[in-house]
């Protein structure tokens, strides 16, 4: 009874939080010491379920037989919760300065519906089966419009528009219908190893084709993922508040549903099915596609949000990538890939708020020779950007590791140069940013004083991407745990 | 503890109370009476409903005339839930009514109104209880006048020809009913519902049937403003006083609905009706063109009531695809819906009320920012919107899964597209009120007309209601499964 509720935590106690800060109202030194306190506390928490047993599952509603709202403990979704809960107390420490330094409208309701997303991002890690993911999948679609909204100007509402229309849109259209199929053909969603559809596949009941086309259902309803063709939310997202597009649009919204992707190829397809009938060959093709197009678009891009954001649809894609080869390597790989794409692309979002803060730049044909005046955050801009790029010393070089020796194991010769191309065109992105803001000023730009606080986030997760490069041993070991 | 009368007594209750009603002047007397005898009401579908799950069907020969001569109540397990449901629904806007009707109707017309409300609860308890075909016209009728009066009462003028609209339409509707139970009886000799069922599959020649089978159904889908027979709902919906819309809204339809299910699978029979697929083509075709057609006039509508009256159109698409599909998970589908569009609609129409009371007009743009003056009216407005749409953990999300469920299990594949695509539709007309009335900055000046309590307190409840049973399934699924059990009994007949 009490390891159940210890379960039940790491859901409760951000939520508990959310509600506090929304009573609070105006009081602002209680409310920041919330926003402090509530992560540390879900992260003991989180820390807490390790010591717990994989068969525990806490049931909160029967909504039909054999369909529930219930959560357990798995390798791969603890430690996504910790990714989560780690990087929430980075991100409350950001956002507090950012949103005192931008002197915010509605900082309480801003504060109340970023500790909702945490709190469902939290409560998706730990589903205890495709069901109860999906409906937090929807929810944390709901509960991050009020976010990219946030400033209620006529460009965020049609970047709300968009942003709700293609999550909510392909979700009812295809993974709903996905997931219903499924528990007609199988009775079942519970997230099994192995997966659950072995007796129909025995009984003839879904053949080749038919695992092929559900699969291609699941992808293209878990559009959080980004896989083009729809991805274009996630550009129309990055009107919100720097502190969302770091914490929510390169961690927890996007990695749910690369998270939900991998959870639907390992435990509901099972990887030997999907081995044996090759039904996810296509999403090779299609990942790789994404991964290569959207760095091209990034290239183009001049307003650095942007630019991050496509980023990010190609870097998801490579998580995709790994586990649609159904390779053990590749999946170790792509499992890295979701903790140390998250920390790196999180520090270049930190960076670039700081950048905006201090000097109200948002493109980069402005940022000439702003990297003397901000010697640190450039440095951990560069951090950010090497470990996207792949290069050793950065945590980003050992996932990609992972997925170029799966790919040289089964000969894959399209994601290999897939890889290759892509890292090419990274360099060729990120590395003239890191340039243009170390060479010469052409103008005379005032800097305004950024908060330590920001500062201080930014460092800690520049060290974080560092920290995974030199001990990953904790991630394989998880990531093996998986498969 | 046994009440024999119970059947009668539930239509008696609002009945009686209709004429005495009128006795009184005062607002306040007339609505705590007609609060306490929708609650009596309600207390005594409760206990039906127990007396028939604990023993079975009931059947009850009004004024001790025995069937099939006499006129016979019969409550089943489909009828009960339902009788729950109206007298629930009614109890909840009676509650909700004094201060609308207060600002929108006129003093003198107000104890007529609520005598007209309890009139109509009568006419739709009655449609659901009695199990005499030509009963339930009757009721039918009592219904629909006291509707036409109560949407004439309207503060807008064009509310009359709304009305007469209606008028027109509903006694067409009711004129094709009757012919089709004249063809009955002439076939079998019987009026009542459970004898002609026995008596159907040995009649001479099967063409009258069919031909009765034809009427019945145009003029019951009339009633129930199936796609291409609904062109009087939108205008009756929009100029009604808003009580009279949030009742008609989440009952009227409903009720017409349960007539068609009840002669399709007991008295005609699932053989006769589904034998060969052309009814069953014909409603699904015409449940979809309800679903996509009606979400997309209702995308582009400017008063907000006629965007939900169109709504309600798509979503009575739903219900009819679930019967269409007549399987299982369809059938489970469509009473679950039922259940779940009454709740929704009557939270939605109640929160409208509340609003269009404060702005004193309809129009969406005026709702700009109306969330932030009245947070708890537009929670209750945006639960049930979303549940509208489905969204997971609702009551809507229930539906839909059993009537996809219902759909992949005929592997009609285009149907599950279809019915995600009108999903979607709500989801762009009910998001384009949310954006303008949480994320706007209000335009116009409320009035300064303060709701009553009662008003925004009945309208969560009901709003509240649809997240509960969203996730404890045991009175609507497992209560809609027994209900289809039986109705789908016929079938290996």
């Amino acid at each position: 009874m009490i390891e159940i509720s210890l379960l039940f935590l790491p859901i409760v106690i951000p939520f508990i939080a959310s509600i506090i800060i929304k009573a609070l109202g105006g009081n602002k030194k209680l409310r920041e010491l919330t926003i402090i306190v509530a992560p540390l506390i879900t992260l003991l928490s989180v820390i807490k379920l390790y010591s717990l047993d994989y068969n525990i599952k806490l049931v909160l509603f029967e909504i039909m037989p054999n369909l529930e709202i219930a959560f357990s403990i798995e390798p791969l979704g603890l430690l996504f919760a910790t990714i989560i809960s780690v990087l929430w107390i980075i991100a409350s420490l950001y956002s507090i300065g950012y949103m005192n330094a931008h002197k915010e409208p509605r900082q309480d309701n801003f504060f109340f519906f970023f500790t909702i997303a945490i709190t469902i991002a939290i409560a998706s890690s730990l589903a205890d089966n495709l069901f109860t993911l999906f409906i937090f999948y929807e929810l944390l679609t709901i509960s991050t419009y009020p976010l990219v909204t946030h400033k209620a100007d006529a460009e965020s509402k049609k970047s709300g528009r968009i942003y709700l229309t293609i999550l909510l849109g392909s979700s009812l259209l295809f993974f709903l219908p996905a997931l219903i199929y499924t528990y007609y053909l199988t009775n079942d969603l519970t997230f099994t190893s192995g997966g659950i559809f072995t007796d129909a596949y025995a009984n003839g009941d879904i053949g080749n084709l038919g695992i092929g086309l559900l699969l291609a259902l699941f992808i293209f309803g878990v559009a959080k993922a980004a896989i083009m063709p729809l991805h274009s939310w996630l550009p129309a997202a990055m009107v919100a508040p720097t502190p969302v597009s770091a914490l929510l649009h390169a961690v927890a919204v996007v990695k749910v549903g690369v998270f939900t992707i991998i959870k639907i190829i390992i435990y509901i397809f099972g990887t030997d099915l999907l081995f044996k009938t090759g039904g996810s060959e296509w999403l090779i093709y299609l990942s790789g596609f994404t991964i290569i197009t959207a760095s091209i678009i990034a290239l183009k891009q001049d307003n650095l949000k942007r630019l991050l954001a496509y980023s990010t649809i190609s870097q998801l894609s490579y998580i995709v990538i790994g586990v649609a080869m159904i390779n053990p390597n590749a999946i170790v790989g792509s499992i890295l890939h979701l903790t140390a794409h998250a920390t790196s692309k999180i520090t270049l979002f930190f960076a670039a708020g700081i950048i905006y803060t201090s000097t109200g730049f948002t493109r980069i044909s402005q940022m000439y020779g702003i990297g003397h005046k901000m010697k640190l955050t450039m440095i951990c801009f560069t951090v950010g950007a090497l470990s996207m790029i792949g290069i050793p010393m950065f945590g980003g070089f050992v996932s990609k590791w992972y997925i170029v020796s799966g790919a040289l194991s089964v000969s894959n010769w399209f994601v290999i140069s897939v890889i290759i191309i892509s890292t090419l065109l990274n360099t060729a992105y990120f590395i003239p940013i890191i340039y243009k803001s170390f060479s010469q000023s052409s103008s005379s730009v005032s800097y305004k004083k950024v908060p330590n606080s920001m500062l201080l986030a930014t460092i800690a997760s520049a060290c974080l991407t560092i920290i995974i490069f030199l001990f990953p041993e904790f991630f394989i070991e998880v990531a093996k745990n998986v498969i | 503890m046994q009440f024999e009368h119970l059947p009668a007594t539930q239509i008696l209750i609002p009945l009686i109370g209709a004429v005495f009603i009128l006795a009184s002047r005062k607002n306040i007397v007339i609505w705590a009476t007609v609060s306490l005898l929708t609650l009596l009401t309600f207390i005594n579908s409760i206990l039906l409903y127990k007396q028939v799950s604990a023993s079975g069907i009931i059947s009850y020969a009004m004024g001790g005339w025995e069937p099939p001569i006499g006129i016979e109540y019969r409550i089943d397990s489909v009828n009960s839930i339902l009788i729950v449901l109206v007298s629930f629904m009614a109890l909840l806007v009676a509650l909700y009514a004094r201060k609308s009707i207060e600002v929108e109707i006129v003093a003198e017309k107000r104890p007529v109104f609520y005598a007209m409300y309890l009139l109509c609860l009568t006419g739709l308890l009655g449609i659901l209880a009695t199990g005499d075909a030509f009963n339930a016209f009757v009721f039918l009728e009592i219904s629909s006048l006291s509707t036409y009066v109560m949407i004439a009462m309207g503060k807008d003028k064009r509310s009359l020809i709304a009305s007469y609209q209606y008028l027109i339409m509903g006694t067409i509707g009711a004129t094709f009913y009757v012919i089709g139970i004249g063809l009955i009886f002439i076939m079998t000799g019987s009026l009542n519902l459970n004898d002609i069922s026995e008596q159907i599959n040995n009649v001479s020649t099967i063409r009258p049937i069919l031909a009765s089978l034809a009427f019945i159904t145009v003029g019951i889908s009339l009633k129930l403003a199936l796609f291409p027979l609904h062109s009087w709902l939108p205008n009756a919906y929009t100029y009604a006083p808003s009580v009279a819309t949030a009742f008609l809204a989440s009952t009227a339809t409903k009720v017409a609905v349960y007539l068609l299910i009840r002669y399709f699978f007991d008295v005609y029979g699932y053989n006769i009706v589904f034998e060969d697929y052309w009814l069953s083509m014909l409603l699904i075709i015409l449940s979809i063109a309800a679903m996509i057609g009606a979400s997309l006039v209702a995308i582009f509508q400017n008063n907000i009531k006629k965007m939900f009256a169109y709504s309600s159109i798509a979503q009575m698409g739903y219900i009819t695809l679930g019967v269409a599909i007549a399987n299982h998970s369809g059938l489970v589908g469509s009473l679950v819906h039922i259940i779940n569009h009454a709740l929704i609609k009557g939270t939605i129409f109640m929160a409208i009320g509340c609003f269009v009371m404060k702005l004193n007009s309809t129009t969406i743009e005026d709702f700009a920012g109306i969330g932030k003056k009245m947070p708890l009216t537009m929670t209750a407005f945006t639960i049930a919107s979303l549940s509208l749409i489905g969204i997971p953990g609702t009551v809507g999300f229930i539906s839909k899964w059993y009537i996809i469920t219902g759909a992949i299990e005929k592997g009609w594949w285009w149907l599950v597209i279809s019915i995600a695509l009108s999903s979607l539709l709500a989801l762009v007309y009910v998001g384009r009120i949310i954006e303008i009335a949480w994320f706007q900055e209000p335009k116009i000046k409320e009035n300064t007309i303060r709701l009553s309590h009662e008003m925004i307190g009945v309208t969560l409840i009901a709003s509240i209601t649809t997240l509960y049973f969203g996730l404890n399934t045991e009175l609507t699924v497992d209560l809609a499964k027994i209900a289809a059990d039986s109705l789908l009994s016929g079938i290996s007949k």
